[in-house]
C-alpha cells in the first residue's frame, strides 16, 4: 500500500479547493477592472478632481478635460429610451403572459428575445442606413410651431438624441419584457381570480397583477436602464458625437461610452487617456449600482415565505 | 350603468394597446432583418470571404482576413473562458449554500452587467499597456472576460438538473465528491454545458466595443496572435461610417454574416438543450 495513499477527505478537500480557485478567480476579475480603471484614472482625478465633472470644456489639445456634457447625453439618451420602451415592453409583457392564447406565446417570446440577439452594431449600421434617413425626413417636415419649442428645436441632421433614444428603445425592450413577463407569471393565480369574483374587468385584474409585481417590475425597468447606460456602438454611430448639453431631441449630442470608443485609441499623453479612463471608471460605478439595484429589486420577489419567484425570473435578471 | 360601460370600454383599450405593443416591437424587428438579409444577399459573393480588403478607392475585395481574425480573437477568448467558467460553476452548484459561492455569484452577475467597453478598456490596461502593442491576445482576453459569466450561470444551472440519483449512485460505489462530479455529473450535464458555451459564444461573437482598443484592426493577413488583427465587427464598423458607397456595401455583406454566425450558435444550443432534456426525461 503506497505510504501517501489519499484518503476521501483530501480527495474531497482536493475537489473543493481546486474548482474554488476558478470561482475566486471571478472575484478577482471583477476587483482589478475595478482597480485597473482606479489606477488608470488617479492621474485624472488628482489634477481635475470635481472641476472634470462640472466643466464642458472637452479640449484635448489644450489638455482641458470636462466630461459633463458626456454625463448629460448618457443619462438623457438613456431615460428617453426608458421613456419609450417601458410602455411597449410591458404591453408585450402583459400580451404574452396574461392575454396571448397558448399557441402563440413560445413564438411571441422567441420573436421579442431574437431583438436581444442582433449584435448592437448591426442596430448601428441599420440606425445609420435606415433610422437616420426616416428621422431627418421627419425633422425636415417638422411644424414651425413645433420647432419653436425648446425639445424640437435646430437644424434637421437626422444624427442626434431622436434617433439614438429610438435604436435604443428598441436594444432595450427585451430585456425588460422578459423579466416583467416572469415577474408577472409569478403572481398567484388567486389574485386575479379574486380580482375577478369582485367583478373587475380584465384590466383591473390585471392592474392588480401589476400592482402587486411592482417590485420587480421596477427592477425589470432597471435592468434596462443599466443596458441603456452602457451601449456603445449603436449610439456612438447615430448620435452626431458632439460634446454638447442640448434638451433638444434634434442636437447632435456625446456620451460616456460613445466618446471612450471615439477617442481611446488616439488619446495621446498620459493626462489625455487618464481622463477617458475615469469617464470608463464612472460608467462602470453607475452600471454597478443599477444592477445590483435592479437584481435586489427582483430577488426580493423570490424572497422565501414572501411572494415566490419561478427559478427563469432569476435566471433572466441574471 | 355608464360607470360598467366606461370600465369595460377602458379595459378593451388597454387590452388592444398591449397587442399593439407587440405589433410594435416586431416592426422594427423584421425591418431590421428585411434590411440585413436583402442589402446583405445584394451584396456577399465568394470574393467576400475569399479575397483581401481592397486598397481605398478600388472597388471589390472581401474581409478573408477579418473572418480568420474573428475566428482566432474568439478561440482565443474561449480558451482562456470555458475552464474557468465551467469550474467555477462546478463549485457554485456543488457548494450551492455556501457563502463563497454566493460570493461568486454575485460576482458573475456584476461581470455581466459591466458594459464591453469597459471590459476592453480593462483589456487595454492588462494586456496592452504593458506590452506595449495591440494584440489578438488583448482582444481575446476581452471577450473571455464577458464570456466566463455565461458559461459559469448556464453551467451551475444545468449541473442542478443532473438528477441526484445518478450522483447518490456514484457516490454509494465509493467514488469520491470530485470522481462523482467528473465522470458521472459532468458527463450527463455535458450537452447543458455545450449549449453555455454556445450562448457564450453568440452573445460575444457580434461585440465590438471590447476589440476597438485591444485587437485594434490589421488591413493585411495576419495570423501572429501577439499582433494587431482585422476583426469582422470592427471592419464593418470601420466600413459603415466610411465615406465609400463600396465598404457600406460590404458592411451590410459583413453584418450578414455576423447574424448568421450568431443564429447558428443559438440554434445550436438550442439542439443541445433538446438533447439534455431527451436524455434526462426517463430519469
Amino acid at each position: 500500500m503506497p505510504a501517501f495513499r489519499r484518503t476521501a477527505r483530501s480527495d474531497e478537500l482536493l475537489f473543493r479547493v481546486g474548482t474554488g480557485a476558478f470561482a475566486l478567480l471571478l472575484i478577482v476579475i471583477v476587483a482589478s477592472i475595478a482597480f485597473e480603471l482606479g489606477r488608470q484614472s488617479s492621474l485624472s482625478i488628482e489634477k481635475f478632481g470635481w472641476q472634470f465633472w462640472q466643466t464642458d470644456v472637452w479640449d484635448p489639445v489644450a489638455e482641458q478635460f470636462g466630461a459633463r456634457p458626456f454625463i448629460w447625453g448618457t443619462l438623457y439618451s438613456s431615460i428617453l429610451a426608458l421613456l419609450i420602451s417601458t410602455p411597449i415592453a410591458l404591453g408585450i409583457a402583459i400580451f404574452i403572459s396574461e392575454l396571448a392564447p397558448q399557441w402563440m406565446k413560445k413564438p411571441l417570446v422567441f420573436l421579442t428575445e431574437l431583438l436581444a440577439a442582433i449584435p448592437s452594431i448591426v442596430y448601428g449600421l441599420w440606425g445609420i442606413f435606415i433610422l437616420v434617413p426616416l428621422v431627418r425626413q421627419f425633422e425636415l417636415n417638422t411644424p414651425s410651431w413645433l420647432k419653436a419649442t425648446p425639445l424640437f428645436h435646430g437644424p434637421p441632421v437626422g444624427v442626434g438624441m431622436l434617433s439614438t433614444a429610438i435604436v435604443l428603445s428598441i436594444m432595450v425592450i427585451p430585456f425588460t419584457s422578459s423579466v416583467a413577463r416572469e415577474v408577472l407569471k409569478s403572481v398567484p393565480q388567486a389574485q386575479r381570480e379574486g380580482a375577478y369574483a369582485l367583478g373587475a374587468t380584465r384590466w383591473e385584474a390585471i392592474r392588480m397583477a401589476l400592482f402587486y409585481a411592482r417590485t420587480g417590475i421596477i427592477g425589470a425597468v432597471m435592468l434596462g436602464f443599466g443596458r441603456a447606460l452602457g451601449e456603445t456602438m449603436a449610439v456612438t454611430m447615430v448620435i452626431g458625437n458632439n460634446p454638447q448639453i442640448s434638451a433638444s431631441l434634434y442636437a447632435p449630442q456625446y456620451t460616456m461610452a460613445a466618446v471612450i470608443a471615439n477617442e481611446f485609441t488616439e488619446a495621446t499623453g498620459d493626462i489625455y487617456l487618464s481622463a477617458l479612463v475615469e469617464i470608463g471608471l464612472v460608467l462602470f460605478v453607475m452600471t454597478l449600482i443599477i444592477n445590483a439595484l435592479s437584481r435586489t429589486l427582483i430577488w426580493s420577489m423570490a424572497r422565501p415565505g414572501r411572494r415566490r419567484v419561478s427559478r427563469p425570473v432569476l435566471k433572466a435578471a441574471a | 350603468m355608464m360607470r360598467d360601460r366606461w370600465r369595460r370600454g377602458l379595459s378593451h383599450t388597454v387590452l388592444i394597446l398591449s397587442a399593439a405593443s407587440v405589433l410594435l416591437a416586431l416592426v422594427p424587428l423584421a425591418f431590421i432583418f428585411f434590411y440585413v438579409i436583402t442589402r446583405g444577399l445584394a451584396a456577399l459573393n465568394l470574393d467576400f470571404f475569399r479575397r483581401m480588403p481592397a486598397p481605398v478607392g478600388e472597388l471589390g475585395g472581401g474581409m478573408a482576413n477579418a473572418i480568420v481574425g474573428s475566428l482566432i480573437v474568439t478561440g482565443l477568448g474561449s480558451m482562456f473562458a470555458i475552464p474557468i467558467g465551467v469550474l467555477s460553476g462546478v463549485y457554485a452548484a456543488e457548494y450551492r449554500g455556501t457563502r463563497f459561492a454566493s460570493a461568486t455569484r454575485f460576482a458573475a452577475d456584476t461581470l455581466n452587467g459591466v458594459p464591453s467597453i469597459v471590459i476592453g478598456m480593462f483589456a487595454f490596461g492588462v494586456a496592452v499597456l504593458p506590452f506595449g502593442h495591440f494584440s489578438a491576445v488583448a482582444g481575446g482576453i476581452a471577450l473571455g472576460v464577458m464570456m466566463i459569466p455565461l458559461i459559469m450561470r448556464t453551467t451551475e444551472e444545468l449541473l442542478l438538473l443532473v438528477p441526484s440519483s445518478l450522483r447518490e449512485g456514484a457516490l454509494a460505489l465509493g467514488a469520491t465528491r470530485g470522481r462523482a462530479v467528473f465522470t458521472v455529473v459532468l458527463p450527463a450535464a455535458l450537452p447543458g454545458i455545450i449549449t453555455g458555451i454556445l450562448l457564450a459564444l453568440a452573445r460575444i461573437a457580434g461585440e465590438t466595443a471590447p476589440l476597438l482598443f485591444t485587437a485594434l484592426n490589421n488591413r493585411f493577413w495576419s495570423t501572429d496572435v501577439r499582433h494587431p488583427i482585422a476583426t469582422l465587427t470592427v471592419q464593418v464598423y470601420l466600413y459603415a461610417i466610411s465615406a465609400y458607397e463600396d465598404w457600406h456595401r460590404q458592411a451590410w455583406a459583413g453584418a450578414l454574416v455576423l447574424v448568421t454566425m450568431v443564429f447558428l450558435c443559438s440554434i445550436l444550443a438550442r439542439l443541445a438543450t433538446a438533447r439534455l432534456e431527451r436524455l434526462h426525461r426517463g430519469a
